[in-house]
């Protein structure tokens, strides 16, 4: 079997797919677009799951680690001798993971999409776009080095953009885009410069020889990273901490989560890809992949730890007060990730101290099924009743009840109630964070206890509480195209969980024997049990109970519900500090002196002209004159000066 | 006519050339421009003629240029007046002044 | 001093001054008038020169021709009894400072250089040596320029007759 080839397809597929709709689509094929985008994805999908299971369970593990392959590999660019953009691919357990995961996520959600976009006028656009998107994000979990990494990183950036923007006669769509955009833009620019900083001290691009480089304290690179410090604090801490700025940024991590609430105008299946499953956890697969790196440098894993357990928390309480169930969901993920975040945060390398980086993986992993199966689900609860706020819905179980079921299961899952997928991720976690630091060990509980409140609030606002009055007509549940997906992922939610996640991915490659602690883990499920019953006490039918909590709750509901006012924070600076100090100034400056430069040569050249072209006066007199005293001059010129 | 210099003839030539020249600067009636250009070239006609017969009898040179000269002028006139009647024709002028079509 | 002397010394006062009185008059004809009298006075100078044949061509070709033409030219474009408009004052006196300045710079230099009277021998034009070199394929020979003005001068006449032609409007 030439492995190369094929595992060169799984990306070229999605690549090919975009050219072909993105040029001749809405043309040509407009109606069959969906179902071609649909099969080449199939195809990539069937690819990367058979890749991977070869992967993991026949090939060679020297010492019980599986080896990292390379099969395809090219210098792309080279600056010099020694310093060269490569292209490849790479093929580890971490990038096998990843490929079934975009391949699969991102089937289901083409699968979807045939029946929720349909009649979309824009259909090629919307089946090209995702294609594009699937291509960077596989280009991107599979590259050799930090540079095509990059590369791919900001592909995915403008593939979100334009998936988000892509009802873009809605202004607040189009803000949204740009926000999103502008927001993880920012955050590339730390990432960039953290690229800088490390492969400068590295000298290389590969991530193979920057972790073998950059952990081994004798070599001279370790030496020269760590010599160099700024403001205190040592190079390697400073690319680290920058790296990991531009996975925040994408992985919507505080105080860079501003975007992923706004990026819920894209149509739902896009939420459902890009903002739960896939892209928003690159910033964890950033941090996975120079793991080896991170751990060596406490300070940058503490600032990980802190980030990732802060922004679980807050994501938590936030969505608790949301109205809209796909900002609920979008908090929601904003707080999975922190969980996956400080999982790494907390983990140490190899062995029993390696296990925050397996469950972080592991919830990296069922959480992409759920999380998309959530958005699945609120979006065909959205396209039943058109409207994504609570109160537009309620007793929905009646009218969907196979996205009601597979909901169920997912916000069980979640919630960590065992036996379903998200128990066993976040069991994990919460035994790597009481075995690391016990301060983020509670913070985690609690948010767990807030995670299982808070989708059981959305779940019981969407299918109980109260009776919705359809309109007239509508189309039930949804095409068979919505549905099987939502079966597929609501089965795999309920049984992700006993993937023998420990035995394939692990910090240091070697398989890792947990157990589920009963004892331990009844903390946290009793946490999950007391939230939904909350949740069922306030919810699940109609009374005003929930509006006395919020009133008890007073100022922090308030706070909350307008998302402690981190936006207008960041419109504070934006607009008074910024602007006034800083773009007032350069646009004065652009205005007077650069225009004005521009103005002045312009006018100068202008009068000059105009007092010259008297010389050009089409009177044949005037020239003979001109010549006249020319021939003159010149010849007193030639027999004074040069004889 | 030994006892004129040469520099005496280039005196009468140079002082027929700018006085053609004058004209040429001063006139605005094309008929009049045209007829100092004829004295501009009567003058290097003269000019030819004094430096064969002076400086070099033995040869004929000169005095081939000055008919050559002469010849050129001929048909130059008359296209030269070809032209101003034409131009007379669509303008009703003949004022160097007036004939700005093509400046700019 | 001898009569020849004073002789050239008169017809060159006589081209000068009808050649200033050809630029400088103002009614048009007298212009011309003063130009074929010039003309005529370089053909007396050619004569003074024993340059019998070149003077007969310039009679016969600038007085006969070109004069002639001009003042038909004038006949058919001016009332020639008028006085022309004067140039401005100020352009006078630049041309005429331009011109000056320029003569004495040229006068300077022929002065300077001063032309040495280089051939002793007496120039003698036999009209049949004209004729002879003009035709002759030889080294000296002017048969090539004399063919090229030849077809010039056909160019021109065909050329003058183009250009004055009046065009008909073959819709009338």
């Amino acid at each position: 079997m030439n492995s190369s080839l094929y595992i060169s397809l799984i990306p070229l597929l999605p690549l090919v797919t975009f050219v072909l709709l993105g040029l001749f689509g809405r043309k040509y094929f407009n109606s069959i677009s969906g179902i071609i985008a649909t099969f080449s994805l199939g195809f990539s999908c069937l690819l990367s799951i058979s890749i991977a299971y070869q992967y993991f369970f026949h090939s060679e593990r020297v010492n019980g680690v599986l080896q990292q392959i390379i099969p395809v590999k090219f210098t792309w660019l080279q600056f010099s001798p020694g310093l060269s953009i490569d292209m490849g691919i790479v093929l580890d357990p971490l990038s096998a993971m990843m490929l079934v995961v975009i391949t699969f996520i991102s089937l289901m959600v083409h699968i979807f999409s045939l029946g929720y976009m349909k009649g979309e006028a824009r259909f090629a656009t919307y089946y090209a776009f995702l294609s594009l998107f699937t291509f960077s994000m596989l280009g991107l979990v599979m590259s050799t080095n930090i540079f095509q990494m990059y590369m791919f990183w900001e592909l995915v950036g403008v593939s979100s953009f334009l998936l988000i923007g892509y009802y873009f006669e809605k202004p607040s769509a189009v803000a949204a885009a740009k926000k999103a955009f502008i927001v993880t833009r920012f955050a590339d620019l730390g990432f960039l410069i953290g690229i800088l900083i490390l492969s400068f001290h590295a000298q290389t691009l590969d991530f193979q020889t920057l972790i073998t480089r950059l952990t081994d304290p004798q070599s001279a690179q370790y030496l020269s990273i760590t010599a160099g410090s700024l403001l205190g604090v040592s190079m390697l801490t400073w690319g680290l901490v920058l790296v990991f700025i531009g996975g925040a940024g994408k992985s919507a991590m505080f105080p860079l989560h501003i975007w992923l609430p706004d990026a819920m105008e894209g149509p739902t299946p896009v939420s459902a890809l890009i903002h739960a499953a896939t892209m928003v956890v690159a910033g964890v697969y950033l941090v996975a992949r120079l793991f080896p790196i991170f751990v060596f440098d406490s300070a940058a894993l503490t600032v990980v730890t802190y980030v990732g357990a802060f922004s679980a928390l807050l994501a938590a309480i936030i969505a608790c007060t949301q109205t809209d169930i796909k900002r609920v969901l979008a908090y929601s993920t904003m707080s999975q990730i922190g969980f996956m975040m400080f999982a790494l945060g907390v983990s140490g390398h190899g062995g029993e101290e390696g296990l925050g980086y397996m469950a972080s993986m592991f919830h990296l992993f069922t959480h992409a099924f759920f999380k998309s199966l959530l958005f699945l689900g609120a979006g065909a609860v959205i396209h039943l009743v058109h409207s994504n706020e609570m109160i537009d819905m309620g007793g929905l179980r009646k009218h969907m009840p196979i996205t009601h079921i597979t909901f169920l299961i997912a916000c069980l899952a979640i919630s960590g109630i065992p036996p379903f997928a998200g128990f066993f991720s976040k069991e994990e976690i919460l035994t790597a964070a009481f075995h690391a630091n016990k301060v983020v060990f509670f913070i985690a509980l609690f948010t767990s206890g807030l995670t299982a409140f808070y989708m059981f609030r959305l779940y019981f606002s969407i299918f109980w509480r109260g009776e919705v009055h359809l309109h007239g007509e509508h189309h039930g549940e949804g095409t068979l195209s919505m549905k099987i997906p939502l079966i597929i992922l609501g089965v795999l939610a309920l049984i992700a969980g006993f993937v023998p996640f420990s035995q394939l991915i692990t910090s240091d490659g070697i398989a890792l024997e947990t157990h589920v602690d009963l004892l331990f883990s009844l903390t946290p499920v009793a946490m999950a049990v007391i939230g939904i019953l909350i949740a069922i006490r306030l919810y699940k039918t109609e009374n005003n109970r929930s509006d006395g909590v919020a009133s008890a709750f007073g100022g922090f509901y308030h706070a909350s519900y307008k998302k402690f006012y981190v936006d207008e924070v960041y419109l504070f600076i934006t607009k008074k500090i910024i602007f006034n100090f800083i773009g007032r100034p350069v646009a004065w400056f652009d205005k007077n002196i650069i225009d004005e430069l521009m103005n002045q040569s312009a006018a100068i050249t202008a009068a000059v002209s105009e007092n010259i072209k008297g010389l050009q006066s089409g009177k044949v007199q005037g020239y003979a004159m001109y010549f006249f005293w020319g021939i003159l001059g010149l010849s007193a010129l030639f027999i004074y000066l040069f004889n | 006519m030994n006892g004129i210099p040469l520099t005496h003839i280039l005196f009468v030539s140079t002082a027929l050339f700018f006085i053609g020249m004058y004209g040429f600067f001063t006139r605005r009636n094309m008929i009049t421009i045209l007829m100092s250009v004829e004295l501009i070239l009567n003058s290097v006609n003269i000019n030819f003629v004094a430096f064969n017969t002076y400086l070099y009898p033995q040869n004929l040179d000169g005095i081939f240029f000055t008919i050559f000269i002469v010849t050129i002028a001929a048909s130059e006139a008359a296209v030269a007046i070809a032209i101003i009647i034409n131009l007379y024709r669509s303008l009703h002028s003949v004022d160097v002044d007036e004939t700005g079509e093509l400046k700019f | 001093m001898n009569t020849s002397d004073i002789l050239f010394y008169c017809i060159s006062a006589f081209i000068l001054g009808t050649g200033v009185l050809a630029v400088t008059t103002g009614k048009i004809f007298r212009s011309a008038i003063s130009l074929l009298f010039s003309l005529m006075g370089i053909a007396a100078l050619y004569f003074w020169m024993a340059l019998e044949f070149i003077a007969a061509v310039q009679i016969v070709i600038y007085v006969g021709g070109i004069v002639v033409l001009i003042i038909f030219s004038i006949f058919l474009t001016q009332k020639s009894g008028e006085e022309m408009p004067k140039p401005p004052l100020s352009k006078i006196w630049f041309s005429f400072f331009s011109v000056l300045v320029g003569f004495i710079f040229t006068y300077y230099l022929i002065h300077q250089y001063g032309f040495g009277n280089g051939g002793e021998q007496p120039f003698e034009l036999k009209i049949a040596d004209i004729g002879n070199q003009m035709l002759s394929l030889t080294g000296k020979g002017y048969i090539l320029p004399f063919e090229v003005i030849s077809i010039l001068l056909l160019a021109a006449l065909i050329g003058a007759i183009v250009v004055a032609m009046k065009i008909k409007n073959k819709s009338e």
